[in-house]
């Protein structure tokens, strides 16, 4: 086991090249729409995001190229004890974390600003992986219900309370495709679906009412950006406008006007997708664009390759996340969607989710290098 | 795991579908409105500042400014911000109430970028107040604009008008566009010659953030001052002549004959024009149109009325010029003269016995130009009368005038449809019945004969070229015979207008008489008034005619009573102040 970890550690040839690069070459773009993002426009000090990220840059990479040379497999051992640890640390984020806009999201370690809900992503994925591929297709009835609270409604319930409704939501969505992936009964599938079309009346008011002020104000504006374009339907009004200003070619780099100027809100976090197309206009986004969907691609090829059913959900699970935060961001950006916080991945600021995006791809890269192996 | 290849191309089917759609809205986005989303860019963070031209100054023919530029402070609130105002601490500041503006931000009209106007016109020591608590109230900025003070306020008002607000975003007839709010002359010389005084503003474009900090200035187009204006009229004459009316309602022109350049230019009674510039309140506008003596009213352009035997000055030269009579021809005044059952008197109560063409004139004989009203008939009168500028405008562009009446056998026939009748040539020929003028006329006609039968356009401004808009083939003897009966009009023991004779000049003159005893003024047609209006009209010196003058007095009685010591005061005030002209 140990031999076989070594030799596959000098097996370069192996290494997916592509899967490596990309996440590489976004979070540098990322790095420098910051930098643009952040600039003062009064002749003070730049604020040292773009510092910041790149520190987590170096740890990310580290992190990958680490979790790329690890047999994925080894994870099999831990996934359960680590996913009670994970679920402990988002309750203690709330007991104990600090605020940042409205919602209790961090733990501070010393000077080190940590997103535990960041990291659980891969957690979830990680031990969801692990029980679908130990139990057979398709889930029965307990089985079902089982997985569904457990991997469901526990992390949806303490995210919705931190509340952080964007990771909750995006958890719950990544469950739910992966359990459809693995297998439901059709019955159970169709039945649950009319119940829930049953209870969205009901349900739907209990959530409406478990919403925090903004969160509503965000779902009004965004059915109707006109209502109040000064108020609620500012920031996605401002977005568009930020997208549209850079036209084919952009203003070009660092000629940004509406991030540094503070027209756009969340400049260098949920709405950096903006301040990208603003400089580089329509050709600079659809090649960033292009970038992301060679990565969900790959992820998803990686996920065929793969010999073990882990292997597969895990690949499935890890572009599917991608594939999700980047639908819902830049299309929330774009004013598809309705405002919910939710980052670019490898793109907005923030140190926690780069590094565990990175893992992703670490573990990726790890699924596709041991495609030839053979179980043990 | 169920088919795991067709699990897997449904994602990448669904990867690829997203990334359709958002290469389809960023199309939408960055090239269908990407011109769009680029002005909206643009729009948030360049902010344009109006800098206000300084208007030209308007002097007068001796270089005295009649009106002083100051500067006018508003009040504003930048509409983006409005929000973000503290509007109950803001009314405080600005003391108004809270309602007023809240009103003033409603009514603004949410497409325009100008900022809303909340208190004009704000004096020195509370502009700094405001800009010293400013940063506690986002958005609200402090404009400066250029405004006019008329120092002699009620002073050639009607000449020289007044500014008011825009009203509406407009685009000028001469392409210059002004954002609602921008002083305008709206009235006068202002009016007249806007596009010349306005000048060219300046823009400043300058570069603000969200909040509204002003970070740099991008681009300054500097104004450019509007030019300087110099009228023809000399303030001291002006002053005079609006003095000598004591308070009596009237009109006033004073011509330089030989030009047409208007040297004083009265109606009374007359108003502030300062009242205009902060825009004048609904209760001040009613009580100006409600004013019985009519203050917004020119009446130098715009009100007509018989001119009396001012028009006899008419009568004698169409005798004299189409040969009908010569100076010697005489009349036996009787005091009335009678066709049919009526009777036309003679002002004079037991008339002038017998009198001569310059007798009658200077003692104003009606007998005598009843009978020459008979022997010329109407129609040649009228021709007299159109070739001295009456019946038509004087062609000046100030005001809209009217037009005066010179009534002929067509005209009654068309307009009345009814024949002439000989009782009417009688009234006719001393100016009374059909017959009406503007007190702008009479100084054309005066001046037509100081000059020798020339008709010019009034005009305003020095220097501009005159313009001659008839001249009358009158016959040199003429001219200088009827010099000498006006002169005899002032000089002469009996003449009518002795109170305007002069120690210092010879002046020529006629006085005129506008019955208004059975007669109602139209514009108020239930009151009577007791008084006749008086005319005069005059020119001097009479060697070298310098200035002619018309003056009506309303309800002044006899011409030669109120009228004729008016004229005098302009022409010594006048020829006083520029002798060596």
């Amino acid at each position: 086991m140990d031999k076989k970890g070594l030799r596959a550690l000098f097996e370069v040839k192996h290494i997916d090249w592509l899967a490596f690069t990309a996440p590489v070459l976004l979070s540098v773009l990322g790095i420098l729409t910051i930098y643009s993002a952040t600039r003062p426009v009064l002749d003070s000090i730049h604020p040292s995001y773009y510092i910041r990220q790149s520190i987590w840059l170096v740890i990310g990479l580290t992190a990958m190229i680490l979790t790329s040379m690890f047999d994925y497999r080894r994870l099999l051992r831990y996934s359960y004890p680590v996913y009670v640890i994970g679920l402990l640390l988002l309750l203690v984020t709330i007991l104990f974390g600090h605020k940042g806009m409205g919602a209790q999201r961090w733990l501070r370690i010393g000077p080190v600003s940590f997103q535990p809900s960041e990291v659980f992503k891969i957690i979830l994925i990680i031990a969801l992986s692990k029980y679908l591929s130990t139990v057979r297709t398709p889930l029965t009835y307990w089985q079902s219900i089982f997985s569904f609270v457990i991997f469901g409604m526990v992390p949806f319930v303490i995210l919705f309370s931190q509340p952080d409704l964007g990771t909750a939501i995006m958890l719950l969505l990544i469950m739910l495709v992966m359990l459809l992936c693995k297998g439901l009964e059709r019955r159970l599938v169709l039945s649950s679906l009319i119940v829930l079309l049953l209870l969205l009346p009901l349900t739907g008011k209990t959530i409406w009412n478990g919403l925090k002020d903004y969160q509503k104000n965000r779902l009004v504006a965004f059915i109707d950006p006109g209502v109040d374009p000064k108020g609620i339907g500012y920031q996605i009004e401002q977005s568009k406008v930020t997208i549209g200003s850079g036209k084919t070619l952009g203003k070009g780099y660092l000629k940004g006007t509406q991030g540094p100027l503070r027209f756009l809100p969340e400049k260098h976090t949920d709405f950096i997708f903006a301040v990208f197309a603003e400089e580089w206009g329509f050709v600079g986004s659809l090649l960033l664009l292009s970038v992301y969907m060679v990565l969900i691609i790959r992820g998803l090829e990686t996920a065929y390759y793969s010999k073990d059913v882990f292997g597969t959900l895990l690949a499935i699970g890890i572009s599917v996340m991608f594939l999700l935060y980047v639908s819902i961001n830049i299309g929330m950006t774009m004013g598809l969607m309705p405002v919910v916080g939710v980052p670019l991945p490898f793109f907005s600021y923030g140190g926690t989710a780069l590094l565990s995006n990175f893992i992703a791809v670490g573990l990726l890269i790890s699924i596709r290098k041991h495609r030839f192996t053979l179980f043990y | 795991m169920r088919n795991k290849k067709r699990t897997l191309y449904i994602f990448v089917y669904l990867t690829l579908a997203v990334m359709c759609i958002f290469t389809l809205r960023l199309w939408q986005l960055q090239i269908l409105k990407g011109d769009y989303y680029r002005d909206k860019s643009i729009k948030n963070r360049v902010r344009v500042i109006r800098l206000p031209a300084p208007r030209g100054i308007i002097y007068d023919r001796k270089g005295k400014a009649l009106v002083r530029n100051a500067p006018y402070y508003i009040v504003s609130l930048i509409p983006e911000l409005t929000e973000k105002v503290d509007t109950k601490a803001l009314s405080q500041l600005l003391g108004m109430t809270e309602e007023e503006i809240l009103d003033r931000i409603k009514k603004h009209d949410p497409h325009s970028l100008e900022p809303i106007r909340l208190k004009e016109d704000i004096p020195f020591r509370e502009v700094a107040y405001i800009e010293a608590r400013r940063s506690d109230f986002p958005g609200l900025i402090i404009e400066t604009d250029i405004t006019r003070q008329y120092p002699y306020h009620e002073t050639a008002a009607h000449l020289i008008g007044y500014l008011g607000h825009q009203m509406g975003n407009k685009r000028m007839s001469d392409g210059d566009e002004l954002p609602e709010g921008t002083f305008i002359g709206q009235w006068g010389v202002e009016h007249l010659y806007d596009k010349a005084l306005r000048g060219q503003p300046g823009r400043k474009y300058i570069e603000v953030d969200a909040l509204g900090r002003q970070l740099r200035t991008l681009q300054i187009i500097r104004p450019v001052k509007g030019q300087d204006i110099t009228l023809s009229i000399d303030l001291d004459t002006q002053m005079a002549a609006e003095r000598a009316f004591g308070g009596k309602s009237g009109a006033l022109l004073a011509l330089d004959p030989n030009t047409g350049d208007v040297l004083a230019m009265v109606s009374l009674p007359s108003f502030d024009p300062n009242i205009f510039i902060k825009g004048v309140s609904e209760k001040q506008w009613r009580r100006l149109l409600r004013n019985p003596g009519h203050p917004l009213l020119n009446r130098v352009f715009q009100s007509q009325y018989p001119p009396g035997s001012v028009f006899k000055v008419i009568t004698a030269i169409a005798a004299l010029q189409e040969g009908i009579i010569n100076k010697n021809f005489k009349v036996k005044c009787t005091g009335e003269i009678k066709v049919g059952r009526w009777r036309f008197r003679c002002w004079k109560k037991g008339g002038h016995g017998i009198v001569n063409l310059r007798r009658a004139i200077i003692e104003s004989c009606d007998v005598y130009f009843y009978e020459v009203g008979r022997m010329l008939g109407i129609d040649r009168i009228a021709k007299y009368a159109f070739a001295f500028g009456l019946g038509r405008p004087t062609g000046i562009t100030l005001v809209t005038e009217k037009r005066g009446l010179i009534p002929t056998t067509k005209w009654k026939l068309e307009k009345k449809g009814r024949p002439w009748y000989l009782g009417e040539t009688f009234n006719a020929a001393i100016g009374q019945g059909y017959v009406t003028i503007t007190p702008a006329q009479a100084a054309i006609l005066i001046s037509a004969l100081a000059n020798g039968g020339i008709v010019y356009r009034p005009k305003l401004t020095l220097p501009e070229p005159s313009e001659v808009i008839s001249r009358l083939p009158l016959r040199k003897k003429i001219i200088s015979f009827m010099k000498d009966a006006l002169l005899g009009v002032t000089e002469d023991p009996r003449g009518t207008g002795w109170r305007a004779r002069s120690e210092h000049v010879r002046i020529a003159g006629k006085t005129g008489t506008a019955q208004v005893i059975s007669h109602t003024d139209d514009r108020q047609p239930s009151r009577i008034y007791p008084k006749d209006h008086a005319w005069f009209v005059a020119f001097a010196p009479v060697s070298n005619p310098q200035i002619s003058v018309s003056v009506f007095v309303e309800h002044g009685g006899h011409g030669g009573e109120t009228a004729a010591p008016i004229a005098r005061t302009v022409i010594e005030a006048f020829l006083k102040g520029n002798r060596n002209g």
